[in-house]
């Protein structure tokens, strides 16, 4: 996953998923900021965690 | 005259109005003087309510006659402009939200501070949404930092830390979601507390990161932050976030300074990424603790990763009608951080809260034999206003982003901490150490900041404006 991404490509797909407008002059930074969280990202998937680990919410019914 | 009263702390403050001194309404008018004349030197201000101000200083002075006991009697404060107060539109930094109707009541945590008999002055600049490290605002104007007005507050609590370190009011209360608190205490020269996450009401502001988001004050010495942050606490049925904790009183600890505390550097992530007065002013404050020992806290750079994913994710969800319908009239600098968080995939989101709780469990595991961690609160002095890119370890990278190298890991887990200011010799600008304490221990924190103030290690001088 991690070694194909790219940016152009995703913010292209997903600006209409979302219902966005992206100005022509925007779009470059919106991109490197989309391959920067994937950087991160990265670094959190290939961490492996055990399937009882599990989010913390504070939602209480 | 009203330079008189400018150098003193909230407790100097709060004893001289409560021993009829001097009243309450002359310490309020003497600030909103200092106001008039140094907030235009460096933009920390959007708003002064200065009829409320006086309006509340009588009433304080009124009620001191009358036999009451106020904690905070006559203490100015301000409050960052996400907070909401009485007949104010609430800003967050933002263009957008100026068509917001006006606030109708104040924010729990203003409530609590106005109860307590201090004084609202007004609401500060901030980076819009919260979404920034810099100080800078295309809405309101830059933020200067008053020690150095071509340089960075730090943010987003921008006009926070610039109104404390230039002596417009002793207290202002900010946010901190991954460092918003604690880079601009650095930047500026401030003590500043980020209490457990979950500890204070987040009632009446507004949001940024549910899963990050914390508050706390700012002040120019660890004695005000304990005052402060025990007028803040105590439980609020209005934030279903806060975690339902009995108050507990820091300001009787202090005394207590760090005996009997196991502390440590530390180590890893935190002596790598920075200038060598990052590390110099945790030495500094390391030796004058007799600290030697260091510990390696893995995953750090990790967590930090995680961080950032939750708050791009979660923001942009939170400003997705924003941004769909207005995107032209956000701040350029953070617009298009926000388009980009709303494409985030959530297995990305997920798998960052799940690692989350592992990083939680395993910063408990290290807490078992350590009471206090220090570590660097900014990589670097304040950085020249407009600093686009740096370069750390011949590497380099884009500014923004990286202030916050090392208080994300932290807030992170939601551990308390408070910030020092260290001066080192000849430098022209303080920089900030984080005092690390365990979850629900803000009591730790606040002993060994107070200690290092007493001994002189650490201090907040009002800059010379």
């Amino acid at each position: 996953m991690t070694q194909k991404f790219d940016p152009k490509a995703y913010v292209a797909a997903m600006a209409p998923v979302i219902g966005l407008t992206i100005e022509d002059a925007w779009r470059p930074v919106v991109e490197a900021n989309i391959a920067a969280t994937e950087k991160a990202a990265a670094l959190v998937m290939e961490f492996p965690l055990e399937d009882t680990v599990q989010p913390a919410p504070v939602f209480q019914a | 005259m009203s330079e008189l009263t400018r150098p003193w702390t909230a407790a100097r403050t709060a004893n001289a109005v409560r021993n009829r001194e001097i009243s309450a309404e002359t310490v309020a008018s003497n600030a909103l003087e200092v106001i008039k004349r140094v907030n235009p030197l460096v933009n920390a201000f959007t708003e002064v309510t200065s009829e409320r101000a006086l309006l509340e200083a009588r009433c304080v002075d009124t009620a001191l006659a009358a036999g009451h006991d106020l904690p905070l009697a006559g203490v100015p404060f301000a409050v960052k402009n996400l907070y909401d107060v009485a007949g104010q539109t609430t800003l967050a930094g933002s263009r957008i939200n100026r068509d917001a109707p006006a606030a109708t009541a104040d924010g729990h945590l203003v409530s609590k501070l106005k109860a307590s008999g201090a004084i609202l002055t007004g609401c500060l600049n901030m980076g819009e949404y919260a979404y920034d490290f810099t100080g800078e605002n295309s809405h309101d104007g830059t933020c200067k930092n008053p020690h150095d007005l071509t340089r960075m507050t730090g943010g987003s609590s921008s006009g926070s830390a610039s109104a404390a370190a230039s002596g417009m009011v002793p207290v202002t209360l900010g946010s901190d979601t991954n460092g918003s608190i604690r880079v601009p205490a650095s930047f500026c020269g401030l003590f500043g507390l980020k209490p457990t996450f979950g500890r204070l009401s987040r009632a009446g502001t507004f949001p940024f990161v549910a899963n990050l988001d914390h508050l706390g004050p700012l002040t120019r010495s660890a004695e005000d932050l304990a005052l402060v942050y025990d007028v803040l606490q105590g439980l609020d049925p209005a934030d279903p976030w806060q975690a339902s904790r009995t108050t507990q009183p820091t300001l009787p600890e202090l005394p207590k300074g760090p005996d009997g505390l196991r502390m440590a550097v530390a180590g890893g992530f935190f002596r790598q990424m920075g200038e060598p007065e990052a590390f110099d002013a945790v030495d500094l404050v390391a030796r004058a603790l007799g600290i030697s020992e260091e510990i390696d806290i893995p995953e750090a750079a990790r967590a930090r990763a995680a961080a950032y994913v939750i708050t791009t994710a979660e923001s942009s969800t939170l400003l997705l009608d924003k941004i769909r319908s207005r995107p032209q009239d956000f701040d350029p600098d953070t617009r298009d951080r926000f388009i980009s968080g709303t494409m985030v995939p959530a297995v990305w989101l997920q798998q960052a809260h799940r690692f989350r709780s592992w990083f939680r469990d395993m910063m408990r595991e290290i807490f078992k034999s350590v009471d206090i961690l220090l570590a660097p609160a900014t990589p670097f002095h304040a950085l020249k206003s407009g600093t686009r890119t740096m370069t750390l370890n011949g590497q380099e990278m884009l500014a923004r982003p990286n202030i916050g190298l090392f208080t994300q890991p932290i807030s992170f887990i939601g551990l308390p901490v408070a910030t020092v200011p260290v001066w080192l010799d000849g430098a022209a600008l303080p920089i900030g150490v984080q005092v690390i304490a365990p979850a629900w221990r803000e009591d730790l924190a606040l002993r060994v900041a107070h200690h290092l103030q007493e001994m002189g290690t650490v201090q907040a001088p009002v800059a010379d404006l």
